[in-house]
């Protein structure tokens, strides 16, 4: 059955479970593209791709710029540094700029919740939205989701538990929206003043207090970074004693009453939100995400080129053979 | 609804792969080096099917593999939902081999296009053949099989329906109105 994501990718919220597991199980054969000698097939050649990234992110960025060159597709990045203009005007010019060079995809990262919608809606151009403010990361989202759907075969039944800063985490998010479409248990762990308030109704989630609590609830730990600007904000005493309270020690998993897998988006703290010990341990599946991200942004580039918005609702019209 | 001709039923199938098999040796002068691809998806049991026909006959085991040529589609240009990707796996390394690709149906020679480019990405091999279960004509592109089960002229509003045990339950080859767009 043809898949159909229509014109962007900008949230897990909205898509529908079949249109994740569509995107994932289109994701294990390009998978094995990268695995080739010649790591490239010609599938998006003549595509432009712009990657605009108005915050820094290093391993987004290399990832899905590895995903676009893979597919054959010619990949422009825009770092765009902080600038005096308001955030609103500078997507607006900035929009404008793209579509009169002819572009094809954009791919934006952007520190403003939402800003990835207003753009989509105001360029024909097919967006993918990169981390927006705290709203959502969806390729993150679904990288975890591969990642962990490789390892158990489905999701449904699993617990996964998210720990860390929820509150300001659009990887969280995407996970929460994710996961729980895809049937696993939920729930979060962090300080309270690091969880949203009322993630029960709002979310659907577990919150567990106690990260030893956690681990023995849960399938899978998604353990978030802790931003260290949370400390000088006064959301968290000091490093060191949420690495005490909160962080994720080979003891701690020691006690855990059944096999866990470890995630977490990077990039690390080690030594506060997760110690190397289980970062680099038999239980970490840290650099499959990795992978796992090129593959998940392959396949959304894939499923998005040349879709439009009428085609949200799952294709009908055959793609017939040739 | 018209109802559908039976082209070839599964005991004339079968009778159809035994010599499609025997040609293939007779063509490549032996198993030495050969590969058998077929091509996703009913391209695939009927490559396992050839090679364990050439193995019954010749002794050893001819590798088989499986192409999934989406991604090199000439059409993926056009505005559409995307057709669902498949597994390619190649048992052995190709550079050098004698490369079978096997397809149910020739038609516009497309996807045939297609596989050519996908192997060349694998590998250089010495030779690569093509073999189909039906040749039903309307070739858009220089492209033609080497071993050819049957050989059918089909209209083109008809549809050339082949069915494989391992996926339909049965083998068979129909011959079908094609059916209408969906809306």
């Amino acid at each position: 059955m043809p898949l159909s994501l229509g014109k962007d990718l900008l949230d897990l919220e909205s898509l529908t479970a079949e249109q994740i597991t569509g995107i994932l199980d289109t994701a294990v054969p390009l998978k094995a593209v990268s695995e080739r000698a010649i790591k490239k097939v010609p599938t998006l050649r003549g595509a432009t791709v712009v990657n605009l990234f108005f915050e820094p992110s290093t391993r987004t960025r290399i990832s899905f710029e590895f995903a676009e060159k893979r597919l054959s597709a010619d990949a422009v990045n825009v770092a765009v540094q902080g600038s005096s203009v308001s955030k609103g005007e500078t997507l607006v010019d900035t929009a404008r700029n793209l579509e009169a060079m002819r572009i094809d995809m954009v791919v934006i990262r952007h520190g403003a919740s939402g800003a990835a919608r207003f753009l989509a809606d105001r360029i024909d151009s097919n967006v993918i939205n990169a981390g927006d403010g705290t709203h959502e990361h969806p390729t993150q989202g679904l990288l975890d989701l591969l990642t962990l759907r490789e390892r158990w075969g489905t999701l449904a039944g699993k617990r996964v538990c998210i720990c860390g800063d929820v509150l300001h985490s659009r990887v969280a998010r995407s996970n929460i929206h994710g996961l729980r479409k895809l049937g696993a248990e939920v729930a979060i762990c962090g300080p309270r003043s690091l969880l949203p308030h009322g993630a029960e109704e709002v979310f659907g989630v577990t919150v567990i207090d106690r990260i030893e609590q956690a681990i023995e609830w849960a399938d899978a730990l998604n353990i978030l970074r802790l931003q260290l600007e949370r400390m000088e904000a006064g959301y968290i005493p000091s490093l060191r004693e949420y690495n005490r309270v909160f962080g994720v020690t080979r003891e701690r998993l020691a006690r855990a009453p059944r096999e866990l897998l470890i995630l977490h988006p990077g990039p690390m703290n080690r030594g506060v939100e997760i110690d190397s010990d289980v970062a680099d341990g038999p239980h970490s599946v840290i650099l499959d995400q990795v992978t796992n991200g090129v593959a998940v942004r392959m396949a959304v580039l894939y499923l998005l080129r040349g879709g439009r918005p009428d085609q949200a609702a799952a294709a009908g019209a055959a793609a017939g053979d040739p | 609804m018209t109802a559908s001709t039976v082209i070839l039923d599964s005991r004339a199938c079968e009778r159809t792969l035994r010599r499609m098999a025997d040609e293939i040796v007779e063509r490549t002068g032996g198993t030495d080096g050969l590969v058998l691809v077929g091509i996703q998806r009913r391209g695939v049991p009927l490559a396992a099917r050839l090679a364990a026909l050439i193995d019954a006959r010749e002794g050893g085991r001819v590798p088989r593999g499986a192409l999934d040529i989406t991604l090199y589609r000439d059409d993926l240009q056009t505005i559409g939902p995307r057709p669902v990707v498949g597994t390619t796996e190649l048992p052995v390394d190709i550079d050098g081999r004698v490369v079978v690709i096997v397809d149910d149906v020739l038609y516009t020679g497309r996807t045939v296009r297609a596989a050519l480019d996908e192997l060349a990405d694998f590998g250089r091999p010495a030779r690569i053949l093509l073999a189909v279960l039906i040749d039903r004509g309307g070739q858009e592109l220089p492209i033609r099989a080497d071993v050819v089960g049957k050989t059918i002229s089909v209209l083109e509003d008809q549809l050339v329906d082949v069915k494989v045990e391992e996926l339909d339950g049965q083998d068979a080859v129909l011959l079908a109105p094609r059916r209408p767009r969906a809306a």
